[in-house]
């Protein structure tokens, strides 16, 4: 391990001098730990993420973080890295498909603990038969857990929304949960380029004395909850109570907009806004859907995209502004379900534009051809 | 709905929402503040709360445990201004000591608790409050839940970043920003000093003896 300087956010992110590694999506997670003055990580292997946190435990063989080990399974680990976090460090783990089921209880838990962790999600099929293959139906059940969403089209996304997501997750007006989700096996498994901020520099470590809430006090809720608790009594003051909490969390995510705009550059990127046809993608499915406008573009079609690079909180107010005038909004998906345009169709003013598809799964590649079809028959 | 937000003293409704999901947002930097969920200078902003501090009938003030604990170097002399404060308001303090659920009930007269800081509101009959030193999160929640059951209203000094709950809150509230605002008051008052000591407010007997 090199010697390491602490260096201003804005500045690693922004204005040091990146090298570009040609990486695999796994690596570049490690290679953004290495630089995110991580404490500690915690792991259980599941594929596609395994590689991953082995390689983030060779980080902390090197001496880039203080303290790493394996869990017994993926609930225990998302348990374990909330006893982290409340004893005040700075934590990351990754899972991915059936582990993020297998941990679910805990993700809500984190939000409402306003717990500033760092978890990337490596998606994959969960569906019996079993599958190991890419598909995003799990993002579908965390949408409403509580933490902020970041969905990745590439490598270079991977690298830098891990980085970025412990100076979001860490704003005192924020600290909840930040998931970095990305399409597994597509982005895991293959190496492309990715320009690195130096490696002789890291983020500064985090404070917990800015935290909304105090560390590790074992006699305040949630350590208390179960033992004294306003949580199990049925009157108006113990309802009042957790509503209000529920509503400062979902609070806390509105106010992660202005970070992500800053950290991100927004929570979505827009190619060629004025199209009659408007595709709305996230993860690799906007990269199939550069080829497929570059495509229609060929047959004389104009066909503009939004990438969300956010989830949670959703865009809502930039999808309506940029799909108020288009003919047609386009959504593919790597699901069964069409969870993200679900959520198109609840945004914008009139929903019957919005066509959901095209939808692959089970580990399915989605073909340009697919998308152009589409789009086809929205202009016909 | 084409009305903005507006942060008001209540009864609101039967469960408000968080100002931060109606589309209030903290300013950016402590030289604003914000009034009622609209952004404002500071110095409007302690004009604000020096105006509704001194109309008031019965101020009080809330410190919590970053106040109240001798945790860093500077809490001692800032909780030393917030007497002072006080004491220039001849304004009542009750603590908020930490944010143990003490259900079913604590005494509303010595202490306030933020899963039911309406209770204290009520009991004391108290038209104006303060926060100070309690973090973030639970300041956010009592006052919520103020601003939905009771017509307090609330100001907040907020070492961090702010509260958009409260009617008036302040951000990267230090020393100097306390001092800055018993100035204000005592000049609004004509220069007279208070003697906090003599308060027969307090919550506290420790302030009250």
């Amino acid at each position: 391990m090199i010697t390491q300087k602490v260096a201003n956010p804005d500045y690693l992110f922004f204005q040091s001098e990146r090298t570009k590694l040609f990486i695999t999506g796994s690596e570049a997670v490690n290679e953004a730990i290495k630089r995110a003055n991580v404490d500690m990580a915690i792991a259980y292997p599941i594929t596609p993420q395994s590689e991953s946190m082995h390689l983030v435990g060779d980080a902390y063989a090197e001496g880039y973080l203080k303290d790493y080990f394996r869990g017994e399974n993926e609930f225990s680990v998302m348990a374990e890295v909330s006893g982290a976090s409340m004893g005040g460090v700075r934590v990351f783990t990754a899972t991915g498909g059936p582990g993020t089921m297998r941990a679910f209880e805990m993700f809500p838990a984190w939000a409402g603990a306003r717990l500033p962790i760092v978890c990337a999600f490596f998606t994959r099929g969960i569906n019996s038969p079993l599958t190991i293959q890419p598909d995003t139906i799990e993002m579908a059940y965390m949408l409403d857990t509580g933490i902020i969403m970041l969905h990745a089209e590439n490598n270079q996304d991977l690298y830098d929304m891990v980085l970025k997501a412990f100076v979001i997750a860490e704003q005192t007006d924020v600290h909840i949960p930040v998931g970095v989700f990305v399409d597994g096996f597509f982005v895991t498994h293959t190496r492309d380029d990715v320009r690195i901020t130096p490696e002789d520099l890291k983020l500064p470590p985090y404070n917990p004395y800015s935290a909304p809430v105090p560390v590790m006090d074992m006699e305040n809720v949630p350590v208390r909850q179960m033992r004294d608790p306003f949580v199990m009594k049925s009157n108006f003051i113990s309802y009042a109570c957790h509503a209000s909490w529920q509503q400062e969390v979902l609070a806390a995510s509105d106010r992660a907009r202005r970070y992500i705009e800053q950290y991100l550059e927004g929570l979505v990127e827009t190619v060629n806004a004025d199209a009659d046809i408007m595709i709305i993608a996230c993860g690799t499915a906007v990269s199939q859907s550069r080829e497929a406008m570059a495509a229609a573009a060929a047959e004389g079609i104009n066909v503009g995209l939004i990438k969300i690079k956010c989830l949670r909180p959703f865009p809502t107010e930039e999808i309506r502004a940029l799909t108020d005038k288009c003919k047609a909004v386009v959504v593919p998906e790597f699901n069964r379900v069409g969870w993200l345009a679900r959520e198109v169709k609840a945004t914008i003013k009139d929903n019957t534009k919005v066509v959901s598809g095209p939808k692959v799964f089970g580990g399915m590649t989605m073909p340009t051809d697919m998308i152009v079809d589409v789009i086809r028959r929205c202009k016909a | 709905m084409t009305d903005a937000y507006q942060v008001l003293p209540g009864p609101e409704c039967f469960l408000p929402p968080a100002a931060a999901s109606m589309g209030i947002i903290l300013p950016r930097n402590s030289e604003e503040a914000l009034v009622e969920g609209v952004i404002v200078s500071l110095d409007e902003a302690m004009e604000k709360a020096a105006d509704k501090l001194l109309h008031a009938r019965n101020p009080f003030f809330f410190p919590g445990p970053l106040l109240l604990w001798d945790w860093k170097e500077g809490v001692v002399e800032k909780g030393q201004a917030i007497c002072e404060l006080a004491g220039e308001l001849n304004a009542g303090i009750i603590p908020m000591p930490d944010y143990r659920p003490k259900y079913p009930m604590i005494n509303p007269a010595e202490e306030i608790n933020p899963n039911h800081p309406n209770l204290t509101i009520w009991h004391n009959k108290i038209d104006v409050c303060v926060f100070v030193g309690v973090h973030c999160h639970y300041a956010n929640i009592a006052l919520k839940i103020i601003r939905g059951g009771t017509d307090c209203y609330t100001i907040a000094f907020c070492a961090e970043v702010g509260h958009e709950d409260a009617m008036i809150t302040f951000q990267g509230m230090g020393l100097a920003e306390i001092r800055k605002l018993t100035e204000i008051i005592r000049q609004k008052k004509g220069g007279v000093a208070g003697d906090y000591a003599k308060s027969s407010k307090s919550g506290l007997s420790v302030f009250s003896e």
